[in-house]
């Protein structure tokens, strides 16, 4: 098992959470993983990605290869795009399609999404839209990775176990909140792939 | 085997605590921090007694973790590349006075400047040290390099660096921890003149160091970080330093490079694992993060003998970190061609944060500074830097801590006027004392801004050294009173914020201007941990 996933949005979004959710999870699977963050000056309010690397055997590079990423998981579509020179042929582009504006160059959103969905490959979700259904628009993010959960390979339980570990000390009203998010990220694929 | 998910900064903090370390010493910066903030976070340090504390700037905390080393205690001292050059003079000098209990300089550099000023390669200064270098290939490595780094630097009683890079630092993987061992106990050097570099001791000292040197090379030779890889392809050589190790091993598919391989964890250079790599291959390739030192070395001046590959002839790039793709490249492998970046992506720089102070500082002072003409602000290192960018452009520098003010003072003293610094509250105490004391002595025409947040706002929120000492401080120096004056940067005071800073630009002599207002970010994570303490009182 290999899962090469580069893990996208803007400073502050909430990506570190994501790659620790996974982390957890590919841990408790009994996976090497490898994991590459971006810290310092871009967390504040610009680019960040993370490569985030998960395998059965011993993984050598901390950075993906260009053209071999499984995956990109974003929580803003523009910055889902950014990485395509990553992505495999084969890979999946999985986005919020909820712009994040904070720059003056911001192109015409609907073109974004455009070219999102002119990927062969793809899952584009509102998730804030969903999240703020659930009670708040903060656990995006968790909608996001169950968007992206089918293409895993990772246990779904563990990732929920992953979720209990990590938000477990905040409370269990942000617990739930997280699953629940999670979930509804997971149904919105499965019904997306049967249409 | 317990096996944890660590950054490489983590990685070689539990290994200090692992391995009894006393004291950790260093001022923040990227990427840097995360070492001295995982053991300052640690419940295990708090219990050992472990010191671990922020420091004024680079040079102090080398010096206390010097001076704990005196003591006969494990210490640590931890900086970004350019801290380095800030801490050099304790750094060369503590290779002369050697050290009593074991002591590590970490030194992280940033190659690609992902937050930095410029890409500088520690491995030169460790060279120019005369000391050994560790330079880990992954976090397994950087963890076990401080148990040994410790070993190595109590063997021979001299300080050991172990530099790492951005990617090695902020990057996560499964690390297995040792056995913990017990910290030293109090000792002084048996040569109570072992510190004292008098010309006279320190000459004896320099040939000890020198006559150390071939030790170092002996253990460089049998490190079993050091390793002579076999392959069958004699056509080409490789050597592979640190991280770019992994970026090899990336481009084969059973981790096996056909050619053979020597992998360099531990300087001095192993001169002869090289020279038995060089006899065997027809050229050399030579893979480094950084700046081209083995491949420099390997060539010589006159390049004369086989060819060698690597950054100087254009087979890697001079500028920038390594990634597989440029490893495959100068391999020779053809790459497939992938999906561009599409053109509608456009570039999404940091900014400053919505609601931060230096918004409304910066607002005054362009609207104050208008009728002077642009170009006369000289700004420092911090998050205020980024007031260079739109829709600010408010400063026209930024070099190294603490030169906003020095440099205003030179362009004062050149009939510059007005002449503005613009300095963090945490860059201040770390290097901006000195210079207003300059300024002051020489009654220079200068206008200082020490922007007052509350934090070391950059790294992610450290405490600052300068907090609730600044008026102090610039009295002390000799700054009038009447002249340090403090103002509320909030868009409601930005009149009279305006007016104020006019009139201390119009003031012929040291002004000091004080926009204090906490950083956003630490507000809000301040009122996030009230919010919940209260939530759980109520409960």
């Amino acid at each position: 098992m290999k899962k090469d996933i580069i893990l996208a949005g803007v400073g502050g979004q909430g990506i570190l959470s994501i790659a620790a959710i996974i982390g957890h999870a590919a841990v408790g699977s009994g996976l090497y993983l490898k994991q590459a963050e971006v810290h310092g000056m871009s967390q504040r309010g610009g680019d960040v990605q993370s490569h985030l690397r998960l395998s059965s055997g011993e993984i050598a590079s901390d950075l993906i290869p260009q053209g071999k990423a499984d995956m990109i998981i974003s929580v803003e579509p523009m910055e889902s795009l950014r990485y395509l020179p990553w992505l495999g042929p084969e890979g999946w582009l999985i986005t919020s399609t909820k712009p994040f504006i904070n720059i003056p160059a911001y192109p015409d959103p609907e073109k974004v999404l455009e070219r999102v969905r002119a990927l062969p490959h793809h899952v584009a979700l509102d998730a804030e839209t969903i999240a703020s259904g659930l009670g708040s628009a903060k656990a995006a993010n968790m909608v996001v990775l169950g968007a992206a959960s089918p293409f895993l390979e990772i246990a779904y339980e563990e990732l929920e176990q992953a979720i209990r570990q990590v938000f477990g000390r905040k409370g269990e009203d942000l617990v739930k909140l997280n699953l629940d998010a999670l979930g509804a990220g997971r149904d919105f694929t499965r019904e997306h792939l049967n249409q | 085997m317990q096996k944890n998910l660590f950054l490489g900064d983590e990685a070689i903090a539990q290994a200090g605590i692992d391995a009894g370390m006393s004291g950790i010493y260093a001022y923040p910066g990227t990427p840097s921090t995360e070492i001295t903030e995982y053991v300052i976070a640690s419940r295990e340090a708090r219990e050992k007694g472990i010191v671990a504390t922020w420091c004024a700037n680079e040079k102090t905390a080398a010096e206390a973790a010097l001076g704990m080393s005196y003591a006969g205690k494990r210490a640590m001292t931890c900086m970004k590349h350019v801290g380095l050059n800030v801490a050099a003079d304790p750094f060369i000098n503590s290779a002369l006075t050697g050290a009593n209990g074991g002591l590590i300089f970490v030194v992280a550099d940033d190659p690609s400047m992902h937050s930095s000023q410029n890409e500088q390669d520690s491995r030169f200064f460790g060279k120019f040290a005369m000391i050994p270098i560790l330079e880990p290939s992954n976090q397994q490595e950087a963890y076990d390099m401080v148990h040994d780094g410790f070993e190595l630097s109590e063997k021979y009683r001299v300080p050991v660096m172990l530099r790492i890079t951005t990617r090695l630092a902020h990057s996560r993987a499964n690390v297995a921890r040792k056995a913990s061992r017990p910290q030293n106990q109090f000792k002084l050097p048996e040569d109570l003149r072992q510190f004292v570099l008098l010309p006279a001791i320190a000459r004896k000292k320099y040939q000890k160091h020198i006559a150390l040197q071939q030790h170092f090379l002996q253990e460089s030779e049998q490190s079993a970080y050091n390793r002579y890889m076999e392959g069958d392809d004699l056509s080409l050589g490789i050597i592979a330093c640190g991280l770019a190790y992994n970026y090899l091993l990336e481009n084969y598919p059973g981790r096996k490079a056909p050619h053979p391989v020597v992998k360099i964890s531990q300087y001095p250079v192993p001169s002869g694992l090289v020279e038995r790599l060089y006899e065997q291959c027809d050229a050399i390739l030579v893979l480094e993060e950084g700046y081209p030192l083995v491949e420099e070395m390997l060539k010589g001046l006159l390049n004369k003998g086989k060819e060698v590959r690597g950054r100087l002839d254009g087979t890697l790039p001079m500028a920038g970190e390594l990634n597989p793709n440029l490893v495959a490249a100068a391999l020779g492998f053809r790459q497939e061609p992938v999906t561009p970046v599409p053109d509608l992506v456009a570039p999404r720089p940091p900014s400053l944060c919505k609601g931060c102070p230096h918004i409304d500082t910066y607002i005054g002072l362009n609207e104050a500074i208008e009728q002077f003409g642009k170009g006369r602000v000289f700004s420092d290192i911090g998050c205020y830097t980024l007031g260079a960018l739109p829709p600010y452009e408010s400063i026209n520098s930024c070099v190294d801590m603490g030169a906003s003010i020095t440099m205003a003072k030179g362009a004062a003293d050149a009939g510059m006027h007005p002449s503005v610094a613009v300095i963090g509250d945490s860059t201040f105490t770390h290097s901006g004392i000195t210079g207003l004391l300059d300024a002051v002595n020489d009654k220079s025409n200068i206008t200082v801004f020490i922007l007052d947040n509350a934090t070391t706002g950059m790294t992610g929120g450290q405490p600052s050294a300068a907090l609730d000492h600044i008026e102090d401080l610039c009295r002390g120096v000799g700054v009038e009173e009447e002249h340090i004056r403090v103002i509320k940067p909030l868009r409601k005071q930005h009149e009279e914020n305006t007016r104020i800073i006019l009139e201390e630009l119009q003031y012929e002599g040291v002004s000091v201007i004080i926009p204090r207002r906490e950083c956003i970010q630490t507000l809000n994570k301040r009122m996030r941990a009230k919010f919940k303490a209260k939530a759980a009182e109520n409960k």
